[in-house]
């Protein structure tokens, strides 16, 4: 399945030795010039990647790592498949760069498990980057070696966070670690790693190959480039598209000929659900920000039950070692449960949503800290619908 | 923090932090931040949550433990740092810029209560029926942020059986607050790894491998995880019914004897700070009590000391004066039965290193239902002999089929000191303030080298004490007798005597540097056992081996809560006792030469001992079928 609109960015025919021309500056020009760029990394969080590159550049240690996250659990996301079937260079090129820019030996490709079938294919690819010598032992010639390993992640929707990642290749319980330290600073087996999403490192290769200010034209202020969305939900024409940071809700609802939209859950489960009222909003890191999720769902949904999905999906999903996120999600889903019944009062509901305030800043990680992002949004956005059920009053908890 | 653990299984972002000199500071130089809007100068690289207490600023904790690695997984402790959006984990963000600190501003405290009210919702237990009632971190921090209603709704039904399969540990994860602390204990500090968190998200549960009853793992029984666990969750399995029944029994002759560590700790339970030894009290409160006769451990720790310090004699004499290859050494001690039990299934292979020696207590018992029925012309069916122990794997190893040389268990019940401190209360005794009291005989008196087992190091100073005058004539060339080697807390320890002069009877020991090595923790046993593999421990002669942290004063049946701090004091109240007692080896004890004497005439490691006082054990490997 191809990018279903014109593409500017991913085309791999488009692109010129992206590569060769990175082996011919120095790592520290390599990372100022994806500085320059304004690259913003793609899995969600959108952290500055020369930041994060410049991190692991200057740590010191005799061993550094290169990850590339193609955990790809958020639901709704499948652009990252996308890019690892048919334009596999520009990922796999682009970890090669990456490790040039912080000087790793080594990288890991973390594949969703249920990716497996795609094994063949970029092994393929892998051996035949070694052959050209664009891979292995002295690359193109340059005194720099560094070679790409594919492990598969075990099914586990943390496995995707950055530090859970690690665990889960180290052998270990996928739960996330404390912050700090980074991962750019102790990463994997304590060494100085970044980890960056599939799309990350396509871009990075695109920065390489067109130049940071071809890049820097597209998208907003703050977000820079073009980014990969895939749309999925009540829509004639779902599937993969790139669009320029910026773009309205609106515009991306005509793009995939949407119609009756109700509600657009933005960011995939750990997004927020917007009302039409709000479909001028733009994506963006400014405004919405989104690791690639977009799903939309038409007047004939009950919010109720799309939010029993996501809070259902968030307790099974928990790693379940903080209390804010085992607990909370679940209370979450009981406080859903009581809604669908009618028993859930006002006053409970707001404690909820207070408590979902708290799970938004003391989670240990991502996934407590967004999880109740779709549950504030949802109750607030659509709260007639969701209280149409319920008694009015204060009864029940 | 001499013996924090810092290797083991942990990951590595759980670990101490590795922080790098940044122009902030150099690693060892000082910091300034603002704390609640007041500054302060801290070694750069430290928790904010140790930075606090050195500041007396409170902090809430509840899986933070100083003993083990860090988790942040509880999110009680969390504070506002200035400028970052999410509140961090204090016990786990280490110090290395200008942060401004808010430890209780309103984001703070609501969301502690909010996670408060999460754990309570899941906890299913009620304290008045608890054993950890007033001993109790959840309930010290309901208590401390004023909860007076449940929030978020109380569970109502008990989800999971209580296990109560093993003869030392009972679990109850209905009360169960998921800190881990109990898994990384058994991790990282004892490298036994029978506790894991097992399933995910909300269906996450502390569990065995598959699920299987305690009693069917390899657990060492060494209770380290209940001394570290916040709640009732995890807790020994209390015989004190049994003992209340057979003090009530006219017809039954109840003994109790109470091991050296004791009596350093129990003031604790009683509200004293730790390191006040409250021997001559405990005494008086057992008599109090009922039990027909009170005895001293320490007595039956010399009589180990008499035993095995003869076994490492003959072992050396077989290799080293008839050349005997088949003898093992070094020889390993026995006396902790978690360490037994550890290497019966981790190292079966090496069991011959092992001392035959049973342990003091179940020496003591063999000697009590002979012995002491005899000299009393009791019938040791009517006896009931019950041992205070530190130590909750003393609980399985009575019960093991082979302690009953006498023809009788050896040991009927094992308590710990948490038990016999609730005992004592149950019977109305407020202990600090009873008169002092002497131990019954005829065993009354013991040696300050019994004494010392209750500390790592103990067994191997008592040892020397012995075994050096035994082959040399002269005390051991140490000031005061104090083997300082031996004392300490680092993890693994090693020294060694040269044996000079030596008297006729063992001039093959002439000039011999007698290496000994010291381990306590099996994480550090384990150590000790992969250089033994390795060969690194050729020229050893002795190695000694607590399964505690600490050894018996950081046992698993000692009050809660433990600390290096606390373990240490009480280490030096056992040291400071045994340096004022007028017999300080285990060979000059006159009960102990009565005792050869009089019943064990053939001498130590003669027959009656072996009969009696010595054991075999059992290769078990690490899966259990
Ligand atoms: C629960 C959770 C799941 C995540 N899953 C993914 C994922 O599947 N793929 C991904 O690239 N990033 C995922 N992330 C984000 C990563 O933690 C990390 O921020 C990202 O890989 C960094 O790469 P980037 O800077 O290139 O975006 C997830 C984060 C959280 C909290
Ligand atoms: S927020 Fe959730 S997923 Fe993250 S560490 Fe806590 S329990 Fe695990
Ligand atoms: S574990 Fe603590 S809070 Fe729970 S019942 Fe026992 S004492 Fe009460
Ligand atoms: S008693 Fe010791 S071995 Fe058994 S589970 Fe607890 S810590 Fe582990
Ligand atoms: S059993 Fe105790 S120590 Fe272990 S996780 Fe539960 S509460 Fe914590
Ligand atoms: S004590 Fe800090 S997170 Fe638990």
């Amino acid at each position: 399945m191809p990018i279903i609109n014109d593409t500017l960015f991913f085309d791999e025919k488009a692109h010129g030795e992206a590569l060769e021309r990175a082996l011919m500056m120095s790592p520290q020009e390599v990372v100022m010039e994806i500085r320059e760029s304004g690259l913003r990394g793609r899995g969600g969080a959108g952290f500055p990647t020369g930041t994060k590159w410049m991190l692991a550049l200057s740590a010191k240690a005799d061993k550094k790592f290169v990850v590339c996250n193609a955990d790809e659990g958020e639901p709704g996301t499948f652009k990252d498949r996308v890019l690892l079937s048919e334009y596999t260079k520009l990922v796999l090129e682009g970890m090669v760069i990456g490790g040039y820019a912080i000087q790793a030996q080594k990288g890991f490709i973390y594949l969703r498990g249920e990716y497996a079938y795609l094994l063949e294919h970029l092994n393929t690819f892998l051996e035949r980057m070694r052959k050209e010598n664009r891979l292995g032992d002295n690359i193109l010639g340059t005194s720099f070696s560094f070679d790409i390993e594919i492990r598969l992640g075990s099914g586990a929707y943390v496995c995707g966070e950055e530090t859970a990642l690690i665990e889960s290749l180290e052998g270990h319980r996928g739960e996330a670690r404390n912050r700090p330290p980074f991962p750019v600073n102790t990463g994997y087996l304590g060494y100085p790693t970044i980890v960056n999403n599939v799309e990350t490192f396509a871009c990075a290769y695109i920065v390489m190959s067109k130049g940071a200010q071809w890049f820097a034209k597209y998208g907003t202020e703050k977000s820079k480039g073009m980014k990969l969305i895939s749309v999925s939900g009540d829509c004639k024409k779902p599937g993969v598209y790139e669009v320029p940071f910026g773009i309205t809700v609106k515009e991306l609802l005509e793009l995939v000929q949407a119609d009756r939209t109700k509600a657009v859950q933005i960011g995939g489960a750990s997004g927020i659900c917007i009302p039409m009222s709000e479909i001028n909003r733009n994506i963006s890191f400014e405004d919405i920000p989104t690791g690639g999720s977009v799903i939309i769902f038409n007047e004939d949904r009950s919010m109720l039950k799309v939010l029993r999905n996501f809070m259902e999906f968030f307790v099974e999903e928990s790693c379940g070692q903080c209390t804010p996120c085992r607990v909370g999600n679940k209370k979450l889903l009981e406080g859903v449960e009581m809604l669908e019944k009618g028993e859930c009062s006002h006053r409970y509901l707001n404690e909820l949503i207070e408590l979902g305030k708290t799970m938004q800043i003391a989670s240990k990680c991502g996934l407590g800290q967004s999880s109740p992002n779709p549950f504030i949004s949802i109750v607030t956005n659509f709260k007639d619908e969701i209280m149409s059920n319920s008694i009015r009053g204060n009864n029940g908890r | 923090m001499a013996d924090k653990i810092v290797e083991g299984r942990a990951p590595v972002s759980q670990k101490p932090h590795t922080v790098e000199s940044k122009e902030n500071g150099d690693i060892g130089g000082l910091i300034e931040i603002e704390i609640n809007g007041r500054p302060y100068s801290v070694p750069f690289g430290i928790t904010i949550l140790e930075a606090c207490k050195r500041n007396n600023i409170h902090i809430p904790t509840l899986c933070y433990h100083e003993d083990l690695c860090l988790a942040g997984a509880c999110r009680v402790c969390v504070v506002e740092i200035e400028g970052i959006r999410t509140l961090q984990a204090a016990c786990a963000y280490p110090i290395t810029g200008k942060i401004k600190v808010w430890t209780t501003s309103e984001r703070v405290r609501k969301a502690r209560r909010h996670i408060l009210d999460l754990l309570l919702s899941e906890h299913y237990g009620e304290c008045y029926s608890c054993v950890r009632n007033n001993n109790c971190e959840l309930q010290t921090l309901a208590k401390e942020y004023g909860v007076d209603f449940y929030r978020f709704g109380h569970i109502k039904e008990k989800r999971y059986e209580v296990d109560r399969s093993s003869y030392a540990i009972v679990r109850d994860m209905d009360k169960c607050v998921l800190c881990k602390r109990c898994v990384r204990t058994c991790i990282d500090l004892q490298e036994v790894g029978v506790l894991e968190a097992t399933r995910r998200g909300y269906a996450t549960l502390i569990s065995t491998f598959m699920d299987k009853p305690m009693l069917d793992v390899i657990c060492i029984n060494c209770g380290q995880c209940i001394n570290r666990c916040p709640t009732g969750a995890l807790r020994a399995k209390d015989p004190s019914d049994d003992i209340w029944r057979a003090i009530d029994d006219p017809t039954k002759h109840v003994v109790i004897q109470t091991a050296p560590s004791i009596r350093a700790a129990i003031g604790e339970e009683f509200g004293l700070p730790p390191g006040n030894s409250m021997t001559g009290q405990m005494v008086t409160a057992l008599r109090m009590i009922g039990f027909d006769r009170v005895f001293d451990t320490n007595f039956a720790a010399d009589l180990t000391i008499m035993e095995e310090g003869t076994e490492l004699l003959l072992r050396l004499k077989r290799k080293l004066l008839f050349g005997d290859e088949t003898v093992k050494l070094p020889q390993f001690t026995s006396c902790s039965p978690g360490w037994i039990k550890f290497i019966e299934h981790f190292y079966p292979e090496y069991l011959e290193y092992l001392s035959t020696c049973k342990s003091p207590q179940q020496m003591f018992g063999a000697v009590i239902k002979t012995f002491y029925a005899q000299e009393m012309g009791l019938d040791p069916s009517n006896i009931i002999t019950v041992a205070v122990m530190p130590c909750t794997a003393k609980k399985f190893e009575c019960n093991r089929p082979e302690m009953n040389s006498s023809g009788f268990k050896d040991i009927d019940y094992g308590l710990t000191t948490r038990e016999l401190a609730q005992m004592i209360k149950e019977a109305g005794i407020y202990l600090p303030e009873l008169p002092k009291s002497h131990f019954d005989e005829p065993f009354g008196d013991a040696s300050g080298a019994g004494l010392i087992f209750g500390a790592t190091g103990g067994v191997m100073e008592a040892a020397l004490r012995t075994v050096y005058e035994i082959v040399t004539g002269r005390p051991v060339p140490f000031e005061n007798l104090a083997i300082t080697p031996c004392r300490g807390m680092d993890g693994v320890r090693q020294a060694s005597v040269v044996l000079n002069d030596v008297k006729d009877e063992w001039k093959f020991l002439e000039g011999i540097e007698l290496k000994f090595m010291i381990a306590h923790g099996t994480a550090n046993a384990k150590k000790v056992m992969e250089a033994l593999i390795r060969g690194e421990l050729e020229g050893y002669h002795f190695v000694e081996i607590m399964a505690c942290p600490g050894g018996c004063i950081g046992g698993g049946g000692q009050p809660i809560p433990t600390s290096p701090e606390i373990r240490k004091k009480r280490a030096e109240a056992i040291y400071k006792e045994d340096a004022e007692l007028p017999i300080r080896k285990s060979h000059e004890n006159p009960h102990i030469k009565y005792i050869y004497e009089k019943f064990l005439v053939d001498g130590p490691c003669g027959h009656i001992s072996h009969k009696l006082l010595h054991t075999h054990y059992t290769k078990r490997g690490k899966y259990i079928v």
